[in-house]
């Protein structure tokens, strides 16, 4: 089911024109009216002219996080503020927020891609929608809100927190799609069971969940615990926010980023060079329709890969693998790089193994040192030393088999480590560098 | 003739026995006999309690990880070679111990021994047929 089937299932020749066409106009456009394009094009001696194909794209400057902070807060507009009906933030953990701008024009395309991204996943017309991303300066909430609302789904504007409350609701009104973080879903499977709720008895269907990363073993435990189909989304408030690409139910194999909006391409972090179709490496994203602030390739920072096969599900889009972290998430232990989703999944591949993990990397002696503190829970508990005893050796060790490093597993008591209704902690870094 | 007994998992910090105990307390719950397996993380608190559901149940509601083992009691003369006139007979049949631990009955005088075997129905025959005194789990929650 198509939300727009001319556009989802465009011939790539057509698809590919209209990127062009559209990359050209957009690289016109922020030349003229945002000054440190001019700036970064004119550096690199280049002139909007000199997009004549695709491939021109790559001899372009990147943009970066550090870029649009250095333009707090509306340095990067390419609309005037008069036509800018919305302004959402990203957490400025780090520094300063990251600011975006919308012109109606955007929130439009947003919500047509958001309807776009719920039909791929599942949703239609008539379903409940129960959208506990958070609503506020985050993309989340209101991205989802607005895509439910295009669709012509009944939305549940529930944001984050008060998880009894949103229990207590999912029961009483029906819902039939969770739009939430992997890790909240989680939670709230974990705060019914204790409540006595059986998740099976829910209506709910399909689980859409974006903004942290997560992998496919953690698929397998979400959809055993809430009885639904998990669908993997992603979007970030820079480019847009949630439904810059989704997985499609019917394959589940990678997210169709919307490339009539949106031009991907995946490089080596360290020399900034494209990678070939299928290598590991950061997302750097263009967006070529976007008014109020028009990105050109944006480095992520996250890391994925990326497919043109077709896929069944009959759309022409390409499909982005299940990001892998963040090339900032990435640890460095004794030089191996090393993603939390992988020991994330090896975790989850053991039998009981419940998903709560918290890494702990140290130095020692001038030794880099990783801890793994993995919750015990009835399903691997036992009342000899010995069973217990082996089950941290086999956690080492299959760490080592498939990462090659020596790490020191720690069994811990239940919900001792942090839960997060956001996103989930799971790497403390005490190394001093 | 086999006892119930619960296993908690505590990590080795400050204060988790104690707050083990207090909930016990709290509840009404008599411990009649306990040991404690610890290594440098963790430890595994094992308990005879006076009602076995019901600290199950409290101690789930507290948050931690409670597994239910059957055990088997053996009543000994407290005098020199009880024990070992047991674990003689069970070494025989090739019976093997996981672990074990014993408390002295405050009337009576004798020694009661708990054991985790890997092959618990077969240890109790053998115990029986050899006249050792079986405790049952009743006469061991009310004692």
């Amino acid at each position: 089911m198509y939300f727009n089937e001319e556009f989802e299932t465009l011939p790539r020749p057509a698809l590919e024109a209209l990127q062009l066409k559209r990359l050209q106009v957009v690289v016109e456009r922020v030349y003229a009216n945002v000054p440190f394009y001019k700036d970064s094009f004119d550096r690199a001696g280049l002139k909007p002219a000199d997009v004549r194909s695709l491939d021109d794209l790559q001899r372009f400057p990147f943009t970066t996080k550090q870029n649009m902070r250095d333009s707090y807060p509306y340095g990067l507009f390419a609309a005037p503020l008069e036509e800018v009906v919305r302004i959402h933030a990203s957490s400025g953990t780090t520094g300063k927020p990251t600011v975006v701008g919308y012109t109606q024009k955007d929130i439009e395309t947003w919500s047509e891609l958001m309807a776009r991204s719920f039909m791929a996943a599942g949703a239609h017309r008539g379903d409940i929608i129960h959208n506990a991303y958070g609503y506020g300066l985050f993309t989340g909430g209101l991205g989802a809100h607005y895509g439910a609302e295009r669709l012509g789904a009944s939305v549940i504007p529930i944001s984050g927190g008060n998880t009894k409350r949103q229990i207590m609701i999912m029961q009483d009104f029906g819902s039939t799609v969770l739009t939430c973080t992997p890790s909240y879903s989680l939670f709230m499977a974990e705060e019914a069971s204790a409540a006595g709720i059986d998740f099976k008895k829910l209506k709910l269907r399909i689980g859409i969940f974006g903004a942290e990363p997560w992998s496919e073993a953690m698929r397998g435990e979400i959809e055993a615990k809430l009885n639904l189909s998990a669908i993997d989304i992603y979007g970030l408030s820079e480019i847009m926010g949630p439904g810059v690409a989704i997985e499609c139910i019917e394959a589940k194999k990678g997210l169709h980023i919307w490339e009539d909006h949106f031009i991907p391409e995946i490089i080596d972090p360290a020399t900034g060079l494209r990678l070939p179709d299928g290598e590991l490496g950061e997302l750097v994203i263009t967006t070529i329709t976007k008014q109020g602030i028009p990105l050109i390739r944006y480095r992520t920072r996250d890391i994925t890969s990326i497919t043109y096969e077709p896929c069944v599900c009959g759309r022409t889009h390409a499909r982005i693998n299940r990001m892998c972290g963040r090339s900032d998430d990435m640890l460095i232990i004794r030089g191996v790089n090393v993603f939390p989703s992988q020991i994330e999944s090896i975790l989850v591949g053991i039998e009981g193994v419940e998903p709560h993990y918290l890494l702990i990397v140290d130095r020692k002696d001038n030794l880099d040192t990783l801890e793994v503190h993995v919750e015990v829970d009835e399903g691997i508990f036992s009342d000899e030393i010995k069973i217990l005893q082996l089950l941290s050796k086999r956690i080492e060790k299959e760490i080592k088999d498939v990462l090659g490093i020596t790490c020191t597993a720690k069994l811990v008591e239940p919900k001792t480590l942090q839960r997060s209704e956001g996103k989930a902690t799971r790497v403390i870094d005490k190394r001093k560098f | 003739m086999k006892v119930e007994q619960i296993s908690i998992f505590i990590e080795n910090k400050s204060g988790r026995l104690a707050e083990i105990t207090r909930i016990l307390g709290e509840n009404g719950i008599n411990i009649r006999a306990l040991s404690l397996a610890d290594t440098s993380d963790f430890g595994i608190l094992r308990l005879i309690v006076n009602d076995v559901e019901r600290a199950n149940q409290v101690l789930k509601g507290k948050g931690f990880t409670v597994n239910k083992t059957e055990v088997v009691a053996v009543e000994v003369p407290d005098r020199p070679g009880g024990l070992g006139a047991i674990l003689q007979t069970l070494d025989t049949e090739s019976i093997n111990v996981e672990y074990m631990y014993a408390f002295v009955e405050h009337c009576g005088g004798n020694a009661v021994i708990i054991f985790r075997f890997d092959e618990t129905d077969k240890a109790i025959e053998v115990l029986k047929v050899n006249n050792f005194s079986v405790l049952s789990g009743e006469r061991l929650y009310s004692m």
